[in-house]
This record gives C-alpha cells, structure tokens and sequence, in this order.
C-alpha cells in the first residue's frame, strides 16, 4: 500500500519508543498540576456586580504519569471538562500551578503556554462543533501545523497520513466538508487534527460519549493502537464508568469541582473508599442478577455550585455524613497508609473512618 | 459546470463515487474554500441573472455619456411629462421636459453610489468592530457595545437628518450620516454571529493548538460569519438608497437639478395622475435594483454556506 510508504517517511513515526523530548526521565510526571482553581463569577444586580461564585474547579492536585491512562468520573457539572479547559488554558485559572516533565508551565524559567499546547492537545466531545465547516478534512488537520510553520505541501502530507492512521482512506475523506462525514469518522477525523501537532498529551473530553455504542467501541480501540503507536498519554474525562474502567490505568473522582478520590483503576472499582464513588458505582447498572444494586443510589441532584456546602461538598448527599463534616474540607489523604507522595497511591478526601462505612452498609 | 465531474455524479452511485475520488488529485492540490463558492455560484441560474442585471445597471450608470443619447439637465417646456415611447424621448419626459432615460442613466450613478457606499463604509467599521467585540468580549466588547446603544437611542432617519443637518447638505454628507446610521446594527449583527462562533469547538480546538488570535479570527470565524454579515449588508443596500432619496427630498442630500432615483421620484409624484408609467419609473429602478442586491445576497449565501452543497 502506498499509505504505508508515506507513512514511513512521515516524521510521524520517528519516535515510537524513545522519545526525544522526554525531559524528565520516566519517573518524572508528564503532568503535575497542583491546587488548580477557576471560580466563575456570577454577575447581576445593578452595576453587574459580583453577586456569586461558582466554584468550577476548586483546588485540584493531581499528576499524569508517562504513558498511563488517567480517567476522570464524575457527573455532569462536577467540573471535568472545566479542569480540562484549564489544562489547555483555553480558560485562564484563578489559580495554581502546572509543571508538563519537569518544566513549569507559564511562568519564568519554565516553558511558555504554547509550548506546552504543542505538547497537550485535546478532543472535544461534539465532533461536528469541532470541526471548521468551511475547510476540508485535510485542510482542518493541517491546520495546526501550517500555523506552526509546517510548508503547505508537507503538512497536507502529514494530513493524509494521520488520515490512513485513523483508519479514513486519505483518497476519499482528505477533500471532504463535516457534513459529509459520519460522527464516527468526524471523531476519527478529530483524533488526527489533535495529533496533527505530534503531541504527548491528549485530553479526550467525552470524545466517545455522542457516538454509538459499537462505534465507539471502535474508536476506543483505535485510541488504545494510537497510544501505543505514538507513546501517547491520555486524560481521559467521561461519565461512562465501563468505558472508564476498561481504557484507564489510574482513575481520579470528581464532585463539585473537587477531587474526593483517586487511585488505581482496580482499587478504585473494587475497593471504593469515599461514600460517594461508592454510591457512584451503586448506581452502575450490574447485569449480574445474583449481584443485584444493594447499595442505596445516590438521591436528588449535587448541590449548587454556587453556593456549595461548607466542608465535604458530598455531605448534604452522604449516608455517612457527621457533624464534623461540616467543619473542615477533608484531605486528599492515603486511608491504607500508603506512601501519599507516590503518585500512584490510591487517595481519598473522606474523615470518616473506613470501619464505620464497612459498618453501615455493605457494598458489592 | 465541468462536464466531466456532472456526468460521473450523475451516473454513480454511492460505490461508484468512492471511485471516482480516489483518481482524484492528492490532497493540498484541491481548490480552497473560495474555489467551491465559486463553483457553486456557477451552478445558481437565478444569483447569475441577478448579477448580470446587476453588472447591466452599473455599467450603463458608467457609460451614461455614451448611452444616455441626451443631456439629462437641458429640457424643454413644450415636451413636457411626453408618455413612455414618445419619438426622441423612448422613456418620456419629466416635468420640466428632461428626458427621462438620460435622467435614468445618469441618476444611476448617484442612486447606486449612494446605495452602496454608506453599506460599504459601514461594513468595513461596523463588521470589524463586531467581529472584535464579539470575539474578545469581556471589557472591550462591552465598551464596543454600549457606545453601540447610544446610537439606537435615535430614529435612523433622524439620526441621519441630524448628521446631514449638521455638516450640511451634498452627496458625500449624506454618504457620511447614512453610513453612520448602517454602523449600529452592522455591529449588533456581526456581534452575534462572532460571539456565537467563538463558543464553537473548532475555534477552541484552533486556539488550543497555539493560533495566534488574528489568525483564529482570520482563518476560523470571519469564514463562518462573513455569509449573514454580507446576507445583512446586501439587504442594507436597498434601504440606503430608499434612504438617500428622502435626504435628498428633505433637500439634505443630493440637490436638484442633479439626477438622482429618489429625487427624481419625489418630484415625479405630483405628475403620477398624468403620465403614471414615466412617474413609476425612478421607483421601477430602485425596485429592481435592490432585488437585484437582494437575490444575489442569497445566492451569495447558499453558495458559502457548505452544508447546502449537495
């Protein structure tokens, strides 16, 4: 086939295993973000005041590891894409710090913004909104690298390539408008512009949740060979908890723009710690009728960001809430006692003793 | 339009087709955006009639000396208000016995300067500070815009009487105030579609792969908006010069005995029970002319808009 000459020849394929703007040496985390914030002012009253704040994200501490899958659950409204637009700095955080291997992001001595963009590139969910109408499949991949210096005919070629590794014959789909596209292969068209610029970092923002259920099995499947193809990391952001659990290496938790629990995807799944990935799990349909939901599901909607609950955010819905939950907000802290500072260790942001839980109430 | 490319979209179906692109030209050798516009402009029977009278209009407005055949100032009082086909006169004459098709040739000029210039200014302005506004937001876009509603606080008409008034009257005054009074609404409209544009993905996407913002804005939302701003600006045409004819009616504008569309039809008026059919005729030529810029404004549109591509 000629695809695969050209794709020899592609830069593409120059970096499989080694790659040459690794930093920071395996041990080093591709990205460590630390007490990340964006609180949303809500504007009223006379004079457009400051009436309100919502809290998108609040606080949030966590670090991807080269070449793992991170996934992000939570519900709708927990601030899982906000935090994803804050790591494209697509939105300007409130606060907090980024370091992408080993460099601080932004910031004197470190690397600019757009350094990092090339580095980190993102997915949308919609995959018709996240194409440019007005230009061809080849031409919205090529995009990036044109705007990056990348000569036209080089970038067109890239283009097709990224097109074939896709799985989308560049014959037929490289002159082609959105609308002329399935969501499948607009998704997969999506994928490409993302890699168009040969990141390390791709965040998929719910980037299989709009498509069918067998095609987005393909497409997570096309993502699990392009990971391994191009030594890709990904921060996987979803609310599906199955496809969750069957792409990620490490899962973080999030309610209400905080992070209550993180860990390794087989801890988190089997060994849930905090009330509320427990009840998020209850509420996972099991097609297993001897392993019927016992566990009561989680009731009525999160509370307002607007005006969140002092303390545990989740208090207000937790079946284990004390009075003193009200007091502080609870530390992302190991329960196991597990070394806090690795970055794999399984972390929860609950007071309340795991002997009470298990005491309370069973779960699956 | 090319044969070749009607006859195999013709003849094959969905498999067939896959074909037939596959011997198409590798990618980056195709024609850009404004190719396929182009393409499918030529394929619009209706915008291309539209745009041949158009062409017609404004080329014998250019040529008015050589195709008038008369002097649209010197008339004479004993061939006054002739009827449609009288000899010498094939259009008739007005009031004051000027002939009517010189008067028609030659208000062209004034008519469509008058039409397009102020929408041209204020598209220019008026798009460009909406797109800024709208893309940015925040603190700029809300200063664009509430100095925006100040200007909504007149009547257009007064506003444009009170510009006229007050730099006196002539045509490029009357350009001026009509102008002004197009930028408002230009900037609402672009405004909108760019604030619009600006929430979708692909700009997102665009920005997040480290694009400069004059190139996100070049390459990623003036494409989306330019169709309904130009869709706007063509249909603003019309009522500029409906417009420029009452200034220059108010004495504002352009000033008798210099032919003007809308002067000429105000004057004509009072002979409309007499010679009915040479009185319409100024308003005959405002008509077709800003169906003309209307027609050809949704054409323009459906050809820039790729969803409609069949």
């Amino acid at each position: 086939m000629s695809d695969t000459a050209r794709l020899a020849a592609s830069p593409f394929t120059a970096f499989t295993k080694s790659d040459p703007r690794d930093r920071g040496g395996p041990a080093q985390p591709l990205l460590i973000v630390e007490n990340l914030s964006r609180h949303f002012p809500v504007r009223g009253g006379l004079l457009n005041r400051r009436v309100a704040t919502v809290r998108a994200v609040d606080d949030v501490s966590f670090a991807v590891r080269k070449g793992e899958t991170l996934g992000v659950v939570g519900e709708s409204g927990c601030g899982k894409s906000t935090t994803a637009r804050l790591l494209m700095r697509l939105i300007d955080p409130d606060g907090g710090s980024m370091v992408f291997d080993g460099d601080p992001v932004g910031g004197r001595g470190g690397i600019s913004i757009n350094a990092m963009r090339r580095q980190m590139q993102m997915v949308f969910q919609d995959s018709y909104s996240s194409l440019n109408p007005r230009m061809t499949m080849a031409e919205s991949i090529s995009y990036a690298p044109r705007m990056h210096g990348v000569p036209r005919k080089q970038a067109a070629e890239r283009a097709a390539a990224l097109l074939g590794q896709v799985g989308l014959n560049p014959r037929v789909f490289a002159r082609r408008y959105p609308h002329e596209l399935s969501g499948g292969q607009r998704q997969r068209v999506n994928i490409a512009r993302a890699l168009a610029l040969e990141p390390r970092l791709v965040i998929l923002d719910e980037a299989v949740s709009a498509l069918d259920k067998s095609v987005e099995a393909q497409v997570l499947n096309l993502l699990g060979e392009l990971k391994a193809r191009f030594n890709l990391t990904y921060l996987f952001i979803s609310h599906d908890l199955n496809v969750v659990e069957y792409v990620s290496d490490r899962v973080m938790v999030m309610y209400l723009g905080r992070i209550v629990e993180t860990g390794p995807v087989d801890d988190i799944y089997r060994r849930p710690r905090h009330p509320y990935t427990r009840a998020l799990f209850a509420s996972k349909p099991t097609l297993d009728p001897d392993r019927r939901t016992t566990e009561m599901p989680l009731t009525g909607d999160p509370p307002n960001p607007i005006d969140p609950p002092s303390g545990c955010r989740f208090r207000t819905r937790c079946a284990f809430a004390r009075p003193s939950c009200a007091d502080h907000v609870p530390p992302l802290a190991s329960p196991f006692g597990a070394v806090a500072a690795e970055p794999a260790a399984h972390l929860v942001a609950c007071d309340v003793p795991e002997a009470q839980l298990a005491g309370e109430a069973g779960h699956a | 339009m090319t044969q070749v490319s009607a006859t195999t979209t013709d003849l094959a179906g969905p498999d067939l087709r896959l074909s037939a692109e596959a011997e198409a030209p590798p990618p980056g050798a195709a024609g850009g955006y404004w190719h396929a516009v182009g393409r499918r402009l030529a394929r619009d029977p209706v915008t291309i009639t539209v745009t041949v009278v158009l062409l017609g209009i404004i080329f014998i407005s250019l040529a008015a000396p050589l195709v008038a055949g008369a002097d649209p100032y010197t008339g004479s009082v004993l061939s006054r208000l002739k009827p449609v086909g009288t000899p010498g006169h094939w259009l008739g004459t007005d009031e004051t016995g000027r002939d009517l098709w010189a008067r028609l040739c030659y208000g062209g000029r004034l008519s469509l300067l008058a039409g397009v210039l102020p929408v041209a200014i204020s598209l220019c302005t008026g798009g460009l500070l909406g797109i800024v506004a709208g893309y940015l937001g925040g603190i700029v876009g809300t200063a664009i815009m509430r100095t925006i509603d100040v200007f909504y606080a007149f009547p257009s008409i007064l506003l444009a009487i009170a510009i006229c008034g007050l730099l006196g009257n002539g045509l490029s005054n009357s350009i001026l105030a009509l102008a002004v009074v197009f930028i408002p609404p230009m900037v609402r409209i672009s405004e909108t579609v760019t604030a619009q544009a600006r929430q979708l993905d692909f700009v997102e996407a665009a920005r997040a792969s480290g694009t400069s913002t004059m190139q996100v804005i070049g390459h990623h939302v003036v494409p989306n908006v330019l169709g309904p701003i130009l869709v706007y600006a063509t249909s603003l045409i019309s009522v500029s010069i409906i417009l420029s004819a009452g200034l220059s009616f108010l004495g504002l504008g352009v000033t008798p005995p210099r032919p003007e569309w809308g002067l000429m039809l105000n004057s004509l008026r009072q002979a409309i029970y007499v010679q009915p059919y040479v009185a319409a005729l100024p308003g005959v030529m405002i008509f077709i002319t800003s169906m003309c810029f209307n027609l050809m404004s949704d054409g323009f549109r459906s050809a820039m808009d790729v969803k409609l591509n069949k």
